[in-house]
């Protein structure tokens, strides 16, 4: 238990996701199975159990000491599970710290009463607080260290190595504490089967085109081209039975789409974008994130947000494997596929005929139903690519439309993490909006800390630091005025309204396109200028 | 019947001695005073007499410059020095390398005066020395039961270990300039770390000071520009608090940020300063320390200085021993630089 407590310690404290990777894999490494098999299964969020309630475990303590210190030691520290592994008050007798494994099968078999009881036994055993801190966050099932699962995943690749879409194919199909993974990773037996139905398969994904270097190259007569949507993407799983939606990374989202599910009547693997639609139109964005991240789903807001996929892509069909058939193969299984189904919750993306680049040129320009926000842009597919898991240079493009751009005035710095802990980096910044005293004053509008180099962020920074006006712990307010201050040429993919702006708008991917360093503030936008922009997208 | 307040007591100035005409680390310059330790809080410039042991009258020196006070005694630890009718004992405080508590005599009246203290072992200075007394006069810098510092080898071995996992990346440790920053490097020692440390330019003269004192800090270099910035990959770089997230630290090769100190048990108090790996390592009495000591001395009475009364004044209610908070003002949260 020690190891995986400094791992968790680490990985909280961790920024960098190299680094993250570096922890894990050498905890994998060095620690035994079964241990490190439940590690991973705790990491990747695959460890089910009735996660236990962090207040019985206040009970424990203040039945062990003086309610008012543990009060006042709980009102410092701030979080409960961090404040009880500090102030335990161990009672004397235990001397065994327990392993993981066994905690963990405690955790999954004991009955509620009974886990409480291993656990003021296990603390007591405990020497370090660091220790009791992974234990009540591992009882919580709530660790947040920052990790996501496919990174987790790909540090127990990196011990084959063996590439991350080989572990993720395979990941349905095994059970922790996997000691059949490892035991393949480390060379001592053959690949696990992974000819499981409804397995996640690892998808394809495309390099972002360079305009000016990659077209040149390319002969448009190799590609076809589609709109890239605006959802989320998703493979949909009918297999033997077995249905599962998963997300590009793997995570199952199935009991949020019996909807999607219930649509299909053959087994096939689909490669599509997840979307609200009505009547075959896209719904926005805003409506899709109605039925994103919810536990439970019911009658009335699925027929209130009718969700369905634009399929682009099969990956199986009945017991075939078509990843290896050219995508132009592929393409016609999945038009017969889809008819098949004829059903509304299942529809194509459709091919955009072009003849030269300059011709796909002018249909981005023009987005369907002339509408911005349905389509991010268009995809370029070689029609002979086999569908590849990662994300290989030349078979697959994005082409991304062009982003919106505001000009705003940089308002308040804070200093980054970990490479940019000694850097102002995250920058706060606002348009012009009328004060009440009849002038201009400036209201914040978004939030970036990318889309600048190096050396401009060096500039950045000595810009912060030459002009503040006000220090707020890690936060700086900087100098912006009409006539001196800092504005920033803002690229953003979407407007939303929000209530939780002051502004009333939340932009989508802002990034810092250009540094002004010409433009006087008083030349940036107004807040009109994004009211417009959002009314243009709303009047759809 | 005499009272202790008679002997001390508060003052705006610090902890004043009415028969002996003097204050204990007072924060204005007063005519006469003892002080308990040379970090900057307790020990500051301008007095007219200052009494303390010799190594804290050199870290004086060197902090301020050699007129630093009109007059300057030294007092060795175990040392008795009148002052008027009063009785003044400087014995080991096991808190930075000089450091005393002050034991004060008056009329059979004993009263000590702890300054900061720790009870652990620390290899630049003797261990803290428990003396008997009417009145204990105790720090509660760390007076929360949260606070329990682990082990500081096993803390200097979890430091040991992630050099080893990253040796692409420098290890850059904050660290009071005054005694932490020194203890750190013996503790490295002692866990057989035997390459050249690399020192910010603050920490040098104190360094040289504690060489001077008979501590071995081993091979030490500046971290300085002129060193490429691959030549700290897989080194270990000590420097003040305040330079971890500085311009200072660009140097350095993706460096990881850790911090020893008390504050680093709480995690929200590392994330606030983006330290990567705490290291909970500190100079003063955690909880225990600070409850087993009182246990031990059994004072008549308890008077706390600074730091978090209420839970040590409530835990010292509890168990028997009549306990008072004198809020004296002026001294910092150290490490809070």
């Amino acid at each position: 238990m020690r190891a995986f407590a400094e791992l968790l310690d680490r990985l909280s404290l961790t920024p960098s996701r190299n680094a993250k990777l570096t922890l894990v894999r050498d905890y994998l490494r060095d620690t035994p199975d079964p241990d490190r098999g439940w590690a991973l299964a705790t990491l990747t969020g695959d460890l089910t159990f009735d996660a236990a309630k962090p207040t019985f475990i206040r009970k424990a303590v203040e039945e062990r000491m003086d309610p008012q210190l543990f009060w006042w030691s709980y009102d410092y520290v701030g979080d409960l599970a961090e404040a009880v592994a500090l102030v335990w008050p161990m009672r004397p007798g235990a001397n065994r710290e327990p392993e993981l494994s066994e905690v963990v099968e405690a955790l999954r078999t004991a009955t509620r009463a009974e886990v409480q009881r291993l656990i003021e036994g296990w603390l007591d055993a405990m020497r370090e607080p660091r220790e009791r801190w992974a234990l009540l966050k591992l009882m919580t099932r709530e660790l947040r260290v920052g990790l996501s699962a496919r990174l987790a995943k790909q540090a127990a690749a990196d011990l084959g190595p063996v590439p991350v879409a080989e572990v993720e194919e395979l990941w349905h199909a095994l059970h922790p504490p996997y000691e059949d993974l490892f035991a393949w990773l480390e060379g001592r037996s053959e690949k696990p089967t992974s000819d499981n139905p409804g397995r996640f398969r690892p998808v394809m994904l495309a390099q972002a085109i360079d305009e000016a270097v990659d077209f040149a190259k390319l002969n448009p007569a190799d590609y076809s081209a589609e709109w890239k949507w605006d959802g989320i993407r998703v493979q949909a799983v009918n297999e033997r039975g077995v249905q599962r939606l998963y997300t590009r990374t793997g995570d199952d989202i199935s009991r949020t789409f019996p909807d999607i599910l219930d649509a299909f009547h053959e087994d096939g693997v689909l490669d599509g974008e997840l979307l609200v639609m009505r009547d075959g139109k896209v719904a926005t964005f805003a409506d899709l994130q109605q039925r994103l991240n919810r536990k439970a789903v019911d009658a009335k807001l699925m027929a209130q947000y009718p969700a369905a996929i634009r399929a682009y892509d099969i990956l199986a069909e009945g017991e075939d494997d078509l990843r290896t058939l050219p995508f132009c193969e592929r393409r016609k299984r999945l038009e017969a596929f889809v008819e098949r189904q004829h059903t509304p919750r299942i529809d194509l993306s459709p091919l955009q005929p072009f003849s030269s680049w300059p011709d796909l040129a002018d249909l981005r320009a023009a987005p369907p139903e002339g509408d911005p926000q349905i389509a991010e842009g268009i995809m370029l597919k070689r029609v002979d690519s086999i569908y590849e898991a990662g994300r290989p240079k030349g078979p697959w493009f994005k082409w991304k439309r062009d982003p919106f751009l505001v000009d705003a005035v940089l308002m308040y710095a804070q200093r980054g993490h970990g490479k940019r802990s000694s850097f102002y980096s995250d920058y706060t910044f606002g348009v012009w909006t009328p004060s009440p005293e009849g002038g201009r004053m400036l209201t914040p509008v978004g939030k970036a800390y990318f889309g600048f180099t190096d050396e401009e962020l060096k500039q950045i920074d000595k810009f912060v630091r030459d002009n503040t006006v006000e220090r707020f712990g890690p936060v700086r307010s900087v100098r912006a005025e009409p006539h001196a201050g800092l504005v920033f040429e803002v690229a953003f993919e979407g407007l939303q309204r929000s209530g939780r702006h002051k502004s009333g708008v939340a932009m989508r991917f802002p990034r810092i396109n250009r540094i002004r360093w010409d433009k006087p503030p008083r030349e940036a936008d107004e807040l009109t200028t994004l009211e417009r922009l959002l009314e243009q997208i709303e009047a759809r | 019947m005499i009272r202790p307040q008679d002997l001390l007591c508060p003052r705006p100035e610090g902890l004043y001695c009415a028969p002996g005409d003097f204050y204990i680390d007072p924060v204005r310059p007063v005519d006469r005073a003892v002080i308990t330790h040379g970090h900057s809080d307790h020990a500051r410039s301008g007095h007219g007499a200052v009494l303390a042991t010799p190594q804290t009258l050199d870290i004086m020196g060197e902090r301020y410059g050699a007129q630093f006070a009109q007059a300057m005694q030294p007092a060795e630890y175990g040392e008795v020095v009148n002052r008027d009718e009063v009785e003044v004992t400087l014995v080991p405080a096991g808190h930075v390398l000089g450091s005393a508590q002050a034991v004060v005599r008056w009329k059979g009246l004993t009263m000590v005066v702890s300054g900061d203290y720790k009870r652990r072992r620390d290899p630049t200075c003797p261990p803290f020395q428990p003396v008997a007394c009417d009145v204990f006069i105790t720090e509660a810098t760390f007076g929360l039961p949260v606070f329990k510092h682990p082990d500081d080898k096993d803390e200097i071995a979890r430091l040991l270990r992630s050099v080893a996992q990253f040796p692409e990346r420098a290890h850059m440790i904050g660290a009071y300039a005054l005694g932490k920053a020194q203890r750190i490097i013996c503790l490295l020692r002692e866990a057989g770390w035997d390459e050249t440390i690399y020192v910010h330019g603050a920490l040098e003269r104190l360094n040289a000071l504690y060489e001077r004192h008979g501590v071995d800090l081993g091979p030490l270099a500046p971290a300085t520009t002129g060193r490429k910035k691959d030549e700290f990959a897989g080194q270990i770089i000590i420097g003040p608090p305040s330079a971890l997230q500085d311009r200072w630290s660009r140097r350095f090769p993706d460096p990881v940020a850790a911090f020893a100190s008390g504050w680093m048990q709480v995690r929200a108090r590392a994330r606030q300063r983006g330290v990567e790996l705490p290291l909970v390592i500190s100079d003063h009495a955690d909880w225990d320390e600070l409850t087993a000591t009182v246990d031990e001395i059994r004072p008549g009475e308890l008077w706390i200085t600074h730091g978090r009364e209420e839970a040590l004044a409530r835990w010292a209610e509890l168990h028997g021993v009549s306990a008072r908070a004198l809020a004296l003002v002026g001294y910092e949260e150290e490490d809070e630089d």
